[in-house]
């Protein structure tokens, strides 16, 4: 079948099997490897891609389903050498380990203070809540996301764990 | 371009994560070969059955499938290569009959993966299913016994006095336990308790992809592996090739705790599809088969038994445990309860008689997972001391402290006969229990039970062992001699200092998010005085890389970053020699900062590395007679292993309504030595800390009495989310080795071993005004809700 839609703002096309996912037609067709697939189930949230602004799980959308639909992942998140907020404030916080769940975790953060830019701790928790990382305990998530939340509303963002503890 | 100079002890971000955040990083999923084929498995739907036939014509015929192979083909091959080969080795594929549900009978291979999994469909076979033997009790009695050509389902029992047999003669404790069981003024306390299976769960699944090169009698093999140079061994053991025919290369790897500490029958096959079939081939695992194709862990059940006296003095611990290995063994798998073995009786200096018999039952293999053996250990124990402190109504602290090993006791002897490195164990907890004003939270606890809530302080200290030494150990299995490649757990490092004056480090490690390469480029850094931006850290390829042994046991920074820092530190060496020369002083004045050297006492008279490196590689500029270039390999081979330890302690809330558990406040105190980059230590704890938490609360593998498993996808076997845990408050104590020349221990398990008896500890606190005594993990609602219920029948 024929889809077509806007992909980090660049229109492509594809011809693909109906029972294509999504996130196979980011990854196989459009060679952005950047959204993972961590299970089958859309518990894992790795392949978090946004869908028109929404934050939307890849794996549990065919691609056919996206026709005609703005489509950002994470290589689109940048601008040139330019990072996100919230991809600084991972980077910032030590926000990811080995990386698999990152991308994700960064689009839902993202997405999640798009809609609230204030978002308290349990705000934070709740809104990642479909996002699973085995590696971090989530803290430094949490932080990361802090980070940027504040970032993104021009303040000085809360310090970091260990420059309280060297202040 | 920033120069960061980077010293050990400081905190500099990542170099791994900008590639990371942007989606740029590579894993095995994410790279593509020309022409390559992809496979797919047709697996068991029973726990043991014998196979009487495979009909493979219809998934033949299927458009795109290039082969399906079955034992039939692949059996000339042998067993998958274990290290420690006790009890029935894996065959590649099923051989005539099945052990496990999932378990793989045959391959298929096509064009792309709708074919192949098309045709794993269409595959026939056809089975006779025979009584399974799953549950650890039954298996235990061999009522089924499950190989045919082994005497019993139980393939080995560690015993604390008789472990090492011709190496330690050890005093059996048990018949002075039983004496000090006949006095009068004792207290014995006794429970069984289960230390449930669990999947580990990396968050990206396994992913494999081979490339036969006929012509130049190679085969290169991506993998997410943490032991890339096993696996090759593996493979060319396998092969009847030299291990120089076998490239395998880790790429990013999405997490292991273990799981990928291991040599896998896929590893094997995609290699021999693509000699066959001259094309790569490919095979990534989907989140619900992991449950039959990678391995599970832990999985134990048993009976641990305290006898003391009324004011605290323990005179001996037992542990008769039996734990799950699964139905065939992999790489380390009967091996995993020595690695409780060595922490068996924590920092206590106390008697000790264990015995952990490893029982084969038919389901998926148990192996390594975060902790391996050691959670289980500390579980066992730390559970049985609280239940002890409270029969005696002694401070938890207190008995613990009573009875550690004291700091001048160090070196100390443990009762198996291995001696610990140092401890300062009074100091930790001390400084724990000061820190979270324990006392307070005591007091706050009473306050709430006077407002009908149901508070819990619960407290574990640990004791871990990482880095694995001396090398003699190699003769007990600490190598990879079962993979062709004679071997001791040692570490290596090489540093190159490139001709512009940049370094590449190659280290031996296989890491999957322990940040090495900053950790690593601050181990050089810090000896070389060259920018974190000029080091590039190398790991993962074994045609690139010095031999290496991976990444598992807390082991990398303990063992791998001695060796680059003795690597360092001969580079330091011969540089010390070639600035002497430039600048016509004495080599022992010659000190490296700030991307350069100078002489002691005169900043200003330097050169920088890339000055340095052109008098390295042209030698008519260096000193007359001195080999041109400039790099060095070192293989450090630790005299023993080192010994973390540490405290936690959680408060917990009950909703004695629902049975739900919420966690308040998680802190802990913990002593890996030195520690190079703070941050990166302490997310290890952050991550290790959550793991022990997931399985208190929440994670458990469950088969049925048919050997089904029920738990294989996320949506039955829950992890913890963000929601379910607090911001953990972090401390630590600095008690250095002298093992090795960093005076680290290693972080990457501690976090896991000191937290599930921890939370344990806590929710039995909260519930005791109700008579709860004990609750097996994971402690769910449900049954925390059932165990007040009983208490209160009781």
């Amino acid at each position: 079948m024929k889809v077509s839609m806007t992909v980090n703002g660049r229109l492509v096309n594809g011809d693909v099997e109906p029972r294509t996912l999504l996130v196979h037609f980011i990854r196989e067709e459009l060679a952005l490897t950047g959204t993972h697939i961590g299970c089958e189930t859309s518990y894992c949230g790795a392949c978090t891609v946004h869908v028109d602004g929404e934050a939307t799980k890849s794996c549990t959308m065919l691609a056919v389903q996206a026709e005609g639909a703005d489509i950002m992942t994470i290589e689109g998140m940048a601008k040139g050498d330019e990072l996100h907020p919230v991809q600084e404030g991972f980077w910032e916080r030590h926000g990811l380990q080995c990386g698999y769940c990152t991308p994700g975790m960064i689009m839902s953060g993202a997405a999640l203070i798009a809609a609230n830019p204030s978002p308290t701790e349990d705000e934070i928790r709740h809104g990642i809540e479909g996002n699973l990382c085995r590696c971090t305990g989530y803290h430094n998530i949490v932080k990361s996301i802090e980070y940027a939340a504040a970032k993104m509303r021009g303040e000085t963002p809360p310090p970091a764990d260990w420059e309280e503890v060297s202040a | 371009m920033t120069a960061t100079m980077s010293q050990v002890g400081g905190i500099v971000r990542r170099k791994e994560d900008p590639a990371l955040i942007q989606g740029r990083g590579v894993y095995v999923d994410d790279i593509k070969l020309n022409g390559e084929l992809t496979a797919a498995f047709v697996r068991s739907p029973f726990a043991r059955a014998r196979i009487t036939s495979i009909d493979t014509s219809a998934a033949l015929a299927i458009p795109g499938v290039r082969a399906v192979y079955t034992i039939e083909d692949v059996r000339s091959l042998g067993p998958l290569l274990a290290q420690i080969p006790i009890g029935k080795l894996r065959p590649l594929l099923a051989d005539g009959v099945v052990n496990h549900v999932g378990e793989a009978v045959a391959m298929v291979v096509a064009e792309n993966r709708y074919q192949a999994q098309d045709a794993a469909e269409a595959v026939l076979v056809e089975y006779d299913q025979l009584p399974a033997s799953v549950g650890l009790k039954f298996s235990a009695t061999d009522e089924v016994k499950i190989h045919d050509d082994l005497d019993s389902n139980i393939l080995h029992t560690w015993v604390s006095h008789d472990w090492w047999p011709g190496v330690f003669e050890l005093e059996d404790h048990r018949p002075a336990i039983a004496a000090a069981k006949e006095r009068d003024d004792v207290v014995i306390v006794s429970q069984e308790m289960v230390n449930q299976r669990l999947i580990p769960v990396a968050i990206e699944p396994r992913a494999v992809l081979a490339d036969w090169s006929h012509g130049y009698d190679r085969v290169t093999l991506y993998t997410s592996s943490q032991i890339p140079h096993a696996v090759a061994g593996a493979i060319a053991k396998t092969f009847g090739l030299p291990v120089n025919g076998v490239h395998v290369i880790a790429p990013e790897v999405g997490g292991g705790f273990g799981c990928k500490l291991n040599v896998y029958p896929d590893e094997v096959l995609v290699c021999f599809a693509s000699h066959k079939l001259e094309a790569p081939v490919r095979w990534t695992e989907t989140r619900r088969e992991a449950g039959y194709s990678t391995i599970h862990g832990r999985g134990w059940i048993g009976t641990a038994t305290i006898t003391g006296t009324r004011d605290g003095e323990i005179l001996g611990y037992e542990l008769d445990a039996l734990a799950d290995m699964g139905a065939y063994s992999q790489n380390f798998t009967v091996a995993i309860p020595v690695l409780g073995l060595y922490v068996a009786s924590g920092q206590y200096n106390i008697p000790l008689a264990w015995s952990v018999k490893c029982v084969a039952t038919n389901t998926q293999t148990t192996d390594a997972y975060r902790g391996a053996g050691r959670p289980e250990a500390a579980y066992y124990l730390e559970r049985a001391i609280d239940m002890f402190a409270t029969e005696i109504g002694m401070h938890p602290g207190d008995v613990r402290k009573k009875n550690f090993f004291k700091k001048e006791d160090f070196p100390a002897t443990v009762p198996i006969g291995l001696t610990m490195d140092s401890g300062d164990y009074v100091t930790n907890l001390d400084k724990l229990l000061e820190s979270s004003d324990y006392a307070g939270l005591k007091a706050m606890q009473t306050q709430a039970r006077s407002e009908g809530r149901y508070v819990g302080v619960g407290l574990s200290t640990y004791v871990e062992v990482c880095g694995f030494g001396p090398s003699i150990l190699a003769e007990f299995g600490f190598g990879w001699d079962g993979y062709g490649l004679p071997s001791s757990f040692s570490g290596s490092g090489l540093v190159r200092i490139n001709p512009d004056g940049s370094a590449t480090v190659f280290i031996g490690t296989g890491p999957s998010g322990q940040g090495h390469e900053t950790t690593w480029a601050q181990i050089v850094s810090d000896r070389l005085g060259i920018a974190m931006e000029m080091i590039r850290v190398a790991h993962g390829d074994t045609t690139d890389s010095p031999m290496g042994i991976g990444t598992f046991g807390s082991r990398s920074a303990a063992v791998d970053g001695a060796a680059t820092y003795e690597a360092a530190e001969k580079v330091r060496s011969k540089a010390s020699e070639l600035v002497a020369h430039m600048l016509e002083a004495s080599a022992e004045d010659v000190r490296f900062a700030d991307g350069g050297a100078h002489i002691v006492g005169t900043p200003g008279h330097k050169v920088t590395w890339a000055e340095i490196a052109e008098v390295a590689y042209k030698p008519h500029k260096g000193p007359e007679g001195m080999e041109a270039g400039l790099e060095a390999h070192a293989v450090f081979s630790p005299g023993n292993a080192t010994w973390p330890f540490g405290s936690h302690i959680a408060v917990v809330e009950v909703d004695v309504e629902t049975g739900n558990v919420d966690i308040l406040r998680y802190l802990a105190m913990d002593d890996c030595g030195n520690v190079i980059n703070p941050m990166i230590v302490d997310g290890q704890l952050h991550g290790g800390i959550a793991q022990g938490i997931g399985q208190a609360l929440f994670e458990e593998a469950v088969y049925d009495e048919n050997g089904n498993l029920l738990s294989g996808s996320l949506v039955d076997y829950p992890l913890p989310t963000a929601s379910d845990l607090p911001m953990f408050e972090l401390d630590r104590t600095v008690t250095p080795t002298d093992v090795n020349p960093l005076g680290v221990k290693g972080i990457g398990e501690a976090g896991t071993i000191g937290s599930a008896q921890t939370l344990v500890n806590a929710v039995v606190d909260a519930l005791s005004p109700l008579g709860v005594k004990h609750i097996d993990m994971p402690m769910r609602p449900k049954k925390v809700w059932q165990a007040i219920q009983d208490a209160q029948e009781a």
